[in-house]
């Protein structure tokens, strides 16, 4: 990402979307919409002084929307380029038509642009490289997985965002029904402070304990005085907040890490309702974070449900079995039928493991699917402006033995764009897809190819 | 020292990154007291426009002769204080970065005296090594915009024609008298079903017509010497050899097939592999009626512990031009995984149990067991043994290392893996090259890979390889080794053998046999300084002297 960011002959254009493209290979024209971020790029130093002050916070999608980010923020810390964009939807000054300006007067590089509008850019390029990658199938809509009613069942990129040292849990394996928890009873807090607050301004107003206003008050002795309603129902208030306070508090207190997990394969993929295909990388990713969870925690353990485990590329079949033999992973072979849950947010898992001939079932602290890898939502819309066509599962069409040309001379496709696979291909894929476009701007006139540098 | 050292030095708050930590102010007045420094300045941001400008006009105003940054990391803003210094007419490598950020305020948040302790340290570590810097020029090396491909299979044919189509020059070697490596010798190619020998014709018809590619059959690498932009090739053709050189070199070796001898009793006849079985349909001499199938032969066991990644995919293709040539066949395949990987290989295995094709999963420990007319194994869902009637039974087999594999790599110098297949620089950042510059790698001669990925690996080699034979001038940074005592140098050659790169080599001087650093290959790792027992090798603006000294300001703390 740095080398891209900093290589004198690539020019880079983040938070632009393409809108046209019309001509051919050797002499396309492309009309990019590049969106305003209220930030100017050129100015800002990335120093991130406006995101400590912005007092909007919203959920924060790179984090799979576990954490909470500000509404001025970079997409992740590392993010190239190094600046920052308002989402201004939820910019009090922006969206919200409130007096706020805090980022603009904190930055000292005066980098913020209320004012900043789209702009269009017109570039001429002799070749195309689609390169957009694809997007984590929803597991919602398989309803045996219960995905959007049981708290500890998460998507496999939701996983990788509570091990990541970076994500909302620092890497510790905090349980999404304890996250939940914590929140609620951080909003139970703050309004339980609220009432005290009052109570104890109430307090000192009238020189007495709450206990004994009521205890006067209930037997009609405390007199007349237009904040003694007021003083009982918010001690009313309270009582009520702090019974419903304590339990849930010490369920918080008592929480504990998952510990023993289980990953389920194919899910939303190899499977006819959804997608036929095998979504190639999603063996490897489980096994993998099985063992960065042991790793972190060597007290883990995990089961992986699987039909095959597919485990392809150099190495791949060695890792596998490391795994098995020091970090504590079973692979258990059968498809999961359901999961539910106990009383404790435990999930419970129901399968046939197909060795033993059971029907069994077990309880994990927490499930990770390995969800299917699915075209991105704005494949069509590209497709359809590049005039390319997809394939039957959605992914931009190639052919077997020139797998990086689409369907139209001169525009090449790389990585998941094309199908699933994983880093190491993709890598590869992109070099090739490089050398596919260079042939093609090769072959054409320097005048027509020179454009768009 | 004859040079009256004026030495700047330039303390950078980052916002609030190393300033909300540390007292800047504090640590730029102690920087005044080091020796040497003239100039000392503290910015808000020193990477901003405003900052470099103040880089640049301290040089001329102060006369500066060095120039020491404390902010953040090489990595990332070490090349535009070095272009700001050399803008101001300042050599570029007489600039000295001290990383007071990301190893110093940032880890010491909650200790921020100490912080503030160890960023002097740091500081004054390098002034010191600022003192001793010297101007170094970039290394510049003429590219001979020339490629070896070795081998001609389809992944070498892919990447010959992928380079020559760019316009260079390529010479293209395979040991066998005809192109097409292993693909010659199959029926045909999935998923699409294309005759093999039509790929390879059509492929080796470019190949041979292609103005650029100088074709060499019946040819092997002999010798090779030299470095990137600069190797020279010896290859003997029936006993004829010749010479020639080449900027860049792709290895496309491909793999060549188990023959599985020994297990399941393998004859050849009855018992053949899926390879074999190719034969039979290339010959139309395919007859069985009862096929079974038995996956992971002489694979994923104790002796090769890969998975071959492809002869799930055979053993499908196979089992459905059975089919189709004779429906009533009953073909078996069993199975540990079925590695179906990827949305076409998917879509066949589901092809291929419409067509009635039976999939059985056998256990590693309860193999199946080949006997007459029947092959027996146990069926896991059913609890029981079944007996499936055969007439023929393939043997998926695994793709392993070619046997030139281990003196091709020694004569490349590079590096092989457990199983002797050639080994990547990394496997996600660079999976096409090798560690040492100017040669790439893709096929088969890497790890198995069906002909789609061969080919878009191939191709992707020749984009690697393109990179450098289109710049046809190499510059590299100059720091790297140097013979700085010739005399201390033995010949002894150890430096050669550890070196990652071959960057050096022993040639014969006047005064004896002596180390030579090939500058362009160099990376500048150091593994050779260490490694000297005589001092010889230095890397520049990392000399012996320099670390020394800096050793010597610490420890003057």
């Amino acid at each position: 990402m740095l080398d891209a960011g900093r290589h004198p002959k690539i020019n880079l254009l983040s938070y632009c979307e393409v809108e046209e493209v019309s001509g051919e290979v050797g002499a396309f024209q492309v009309k990019v919409r590049k969106k305003a971020r209220y930030v100017n790029e050129d100015l800002c130093t990335g120093c991130g002084a406006c995101v400590e002050k912005c007092p909007t916070t919203v959920k924060d999608t790179y984090n799979e929307g576990l954490g909470e980010r500000t509404a001025i923020y970079k997409y992740f810390p590392q993010g190239i380029p190094s600046t920052h964009c308002i989402d201004a939807e939820n910019c009090r000054q922006l969206g919200q038509g409130k007096k706020c300006g805090i980022c603009a007067k904190v930055c000292q590089a005066n980098a913020i642009d209320f004012e900043q509008q789209d702009q269009m850019l017109d570039l001429e390029v002799g070749a195309v490289v689609l390169a957009t990658g694809y997007d984590v199938f929803d597991p919602s809509v398989i309803p045996e997985y219960a995905y959007d009613r049981i708290d500890n069942v998460v998507t496999a990129m939701e996983f990788e965002r509570l091990l990541s040292a970076s994500g909302p849990t620092h890497g510790h394996l905090d349980r999404p029904s304890e996250l939940a928890l914590r929140a609620e009873v951080a909003v139970l807090e703050k309004d339980l402070n609220k009432v005290s607050r009052q109570i104890d301004r109430l307090e000192e107003k009238h020189g007495k304990k709450t206990a004994e206003f009521l205890k006067e008050f209930e037997a009609g002795k405390a007199g007349e005085d237009e904040d003694f309603e007021r003083w009982a129902t918010l001690a009313e208030k309270q009582t009520a907040a702090e019974k419903v306070l304590a339990p849930l508090k010490k369920r918080e207190a008592a929480a504990q890490t998952a510990k023993n997990l289980a990953f389920i394969q194919c899910v939303g993929s190899r499977d006819f309702r959804f997608n036929r295909f095998c979504s190639s990388y999603c063996c490897m990713h489980s096994v993998k974070e099985a063992m960065i969870a042991h790793e972190h925690d060597n007290q883990t353990t995990s089961s992986i449900f699987c039909m095959d485990l597919r485990a392809v590329g150099r190495g791949f079949e060695e890792y596998k079995l490391r795994g098995g033999k020091s970090s504590n992973i079973k692979y258990v072979r059968g498809r999961v039928a359901e999961i539910t849950e106990d009383e404790a947010h435990n999930p419970i898992v129901w399968y046939e493991s197909t060795t033993s001939r059971q029907v069994d079932h077990e309880t994990f602290d927490l499930v990770i699917l390995a969800t299917a890898c699915v075209p991105s939502a704005g494949t069509p819309k590209l497709a359809d402006l590049m005039g390319v066509e997809l394939d039957q599962n959605g992914f931009f069409k190639t052919d077997p033995f020139a797998p990086l040309d689409t369907t139209r001379p001169g525009i090449f496709v790389c990585g998941c764009a094309q199908g699933p696979m994983d880093i190491p291909e993709s890598v590869a894929q992109a070099s090739s897809a490089a050398a596919r476009a260079a042939e093609v701007v090769a072959t054409v006139p320097k005048a027509a190819a020179g454009g768009g540098e | 020292m004859a040079e009256d050292l004026r030495i700047g030095v330039f303390v950078c708050d980052c916002g609030s990154n190393i300033a909300g930590y540390l007292d800047c102010p504090d640590i730029a007045e102690y920087a005044k007291t080091l020796p040497h420094v003239v100039y000392v300045k503290e910015n808000l941001y020193t990477c901003s426009e405003a900052g470099i400008n103040e880089i640049k006009a301290a040089i001329k105003e102060e006369n500066l002769n060095r120039v020491v940054v404390a902010s953040c990391t090489p990595r990332t803003h070490e090349p535009l204080f070095r272009e700001s210094c050399a803008e101001a007419g300042l050599n570029p490598y007489l600039f000295e970065m001290v990383n007071i950020r990301d190893q110093c305020s940032w880890v010491h948040m909650q200790e921020q005296e100490k912080g503030n302790l160890k960023a002097k340290d740091l500081i004054r570590m390098g002034v010191a090594k600022a003192a001793l810097l010297e101007p170094q020029e970039p290394i510049q090396s003429e590219m001979d915009p020339k490629a070896l491909v070795i081998g001609g299979g389809i992944s070498g044919m892919t990447a010959a024609l992928g380079l020559a189509n760019r316009g260079f020059q390529v010479f293209l070697v395979e040991k066998a008298p005809e192109l097409g490596g292993l693909l010659r010798h199959l029926h045909k190619v999935g998923p699409s079903y294309v005759n093999a020998d039509d790929l390879v014709a059509s492929q080796a018809t470019k190949v041979e017509k292609h103005e650029n590619i100088n074709l060499l059959t019946s040819t092997t690498v002999k010798a090779m010497e030299g470095y990137i932009g600069h190797y020279k090739v010896t290859v003997s053709s029936n006993g004829v050899e010749q010479q020639f050189g080449v900027g860049v070199i792709v290895v496309a070796t491909g793999a060549k097939v188990l023959k599985p001898e020994g297990f399941y009793g393998y004859d050849g006849k009855r018992v053949i592999t899926q390879f074999e079985l190719e034969e039979l349909f290339r010959t139309e001499s395919f007859k069985a009626e009862h096929v079974v199938m038995i996956q992971c032969v002489g694979a994923r066991d104790e002796e090769r512990k890969y998975c071959s990644r492809i002869c799930c995919m055979t053993a499908i293709k196979n089992s459905i031009a059975i089919k189709e040539q004779n429906p009533e066949a009953t073909v078996h395949i069993l199975y540990r995984d079925i590695q179906a990987y990827g949305v076409e290989n998917e879509a066949l295995l589901q092809r291929s149990k419409q067509m009635g094709v039976r999939y059985i999963k056998y256990d590693q420990q309860r193999p199946p067991e080949v006997q007459e007319n029947i092959v027996k194994v146990y069926h896991h869902l059913l609890g029981r043994d079944l007996e499936l009637p055969q007439d023929l039974v393939v043997l998926s087999t695994p793709l392993i290392a070619g046997e030139d594999n281990q003196s091709l790599s020694k004569l490349l110098r590079v590096t092989l893996d457990a199983n002797k297949f050639f080994l990547e620089a990394h496997v996600k950042l660079k999976p096409l090259d090798f560690a040492t510059d100017g040669i790439y790698l893709c096929g088969n001669a890497h790890y198995p890979a069906s002909v789609r990925e061969a080919i878009s690996q191939a191709l992707g080699a020749a984009s690697r390889a393109s990179i450098p034979l289109a710049k046809g001038v190499m510059t590299v940074q100059p720091i790297v080794s140097v013979l700085a005592n010739e005399d201390a140098c033995r010949g002894c050659g150890l430096c050669v053998a550890l070196c990652p790169y071959g960057a050096l080599e022993i040639v014969r001087t006047d005064k004896g046999r002596k180390v030579r650093v090939i500058s362009v290959a160099c990376k500048g790792c150091g593994v050779c300084a260490a490694t000297c027992y005589q001092h010889a090798l230095d890397i520049n603006s990392f000399t012996d002297q320099q670390v020394e000294e800096q050793i010597k300001a610490f420890l003057s703390g």
